[in-house]
């Protein structure tokens, strides 16, 4: 992966196949950067919990290794960080990773604002929420306030989109430290 | 142009979009949507899946193509990622493979608008649902 949005893309895909009607996305970067996604799928069992951090582990049918949590994984620890799985059935699973900023081999942010629109625009029956909190302050975005605004201007027209992933930038950019 | 900051500083964009839709409403018929689900499973995302998708999201609305694009799971291409599956109206569904946004213009312009057929086309037996 080349950045951490695609992996926030790539973990909440695992949420969305899960059935969930909530994907909650948080970047903190208060104190190490932890990115969390939190779903209301449903959920793991234990034995499952522990073994998706194994590549060879999937419940696809279409191939037969599962490379997203790994890659994840591998990502995170390169930095120093880690990453933590809490899951039950029926439940929903969060998904924690945590990454040293400061480290050489941290991936850079990439498009996140962009990632929040195109994960809520492509699946209308999902809440998309989303928290970036930094030591300058904290910005959040609820895909349901924003379905309510628009009202029955669909939020997946190219011109919404574009001008969300603007506003999310935007204020990302005045909560930046650096 | 004026940062958007908030919600209510999209009213306006919100209104155009509308007035844009309605437009629409009265001179198409309804049911001519071409259907394009971009593939976004790990190999899809780490091979630019998410660039692929903005830009049939920002291309076929330019092109003046009606069209809902939305992501699907994994189709199992992973050797030819980003996949995409395009369905136009009235027609078989096509899985092209390799739909970097050059390509992605390229069946824009090719495929979507001439019909004619482009590099890239995965024969399929399976289909995304
Ligand atoms: N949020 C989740 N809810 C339920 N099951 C999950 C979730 N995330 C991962 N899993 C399980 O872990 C497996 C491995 O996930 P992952 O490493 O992303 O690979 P893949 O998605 O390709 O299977 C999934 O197939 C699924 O069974
Ligand atoms: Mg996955």
């Amino acid at each position: 992966m080349q950045d951490l949005s695609a992996h926030i893309m790539d973990i909440a895909q695992n949420s969305i196949r899960a059935n969930a009607t909530r994907v909650e996305i948080d970047v903190d970067e208060r104190d190490t950067l932890a990115i969390t996604i939190r779903d209301n799928g449903e959920g793991m069992n234990e034995e499952t919990a522990k073994r998706v951090t194994d590549p060879f582990f999937t419940s696809r049918a279409t191939r037969r290794v599962g490379l997203g949590i790994p890659l994840l994984v591998q990502n995170a620890e390169a930095t120093g960080g880690s990453v933590t799985i809490r899951s039950s059935p029926g439940q929903g699973t969060t998904v924690v990773a945590l990454f040293t900023r400061s480290h050489l081999d941290c991936p850079p942010a990439g498009d996140i604002p962009g990632t929040i629109v195109l994960l809520a625009a492509a699946n209308p029956g999902v809440e998309v929420r989303y928290r970036h909190a930094t030591g300058k302050g904290e910005y959040s975005f609820n895909s349901t306030e924003a379905r309510e605004f628009l009202g029955e201007v669909p939020l997946d027209d190219p011109e919404i989109v574009a001008a969300l992933r603007e506003m999310i930038a935007e204020n990302i950019k005045e909560i930046q430290t650096q | 142009m004026e940062k958007i900051k908030t919600l209510a500083d999209l009213k306006r964009i919100k209104e155009n979009v509308q007035a844009k839709i309605e437009l629409r409403e009265r001179s198409e018929r309804p049911g001519e949507l071409v259907q394009v689900k971009v593939a976004m499973a790990t190999c899809g995302i780490a091979a630019g899946s998410k660039e692929t998708m903005n830009y049939f999201i920002d291309h076929l609305d330019k092109n003046g193509i009606r069209a809902v694009v939305t992501q699907t799971g994994c189709m199992g291409y992973c050797y030819a990622e980003p996949t995409v599956e395009i369905s136009k109206p009235g027609k078989e569904p096509i899985v092209f493979g390799g739909v970097t946004p050059a390509r992605a213009e390229e069946i824009i312009q090719r495929y979507l608008k001439n019909d004619e057929l482009v590099e890239g086309i995965i024969p399929v037996n399976y289909r995304s649902v």
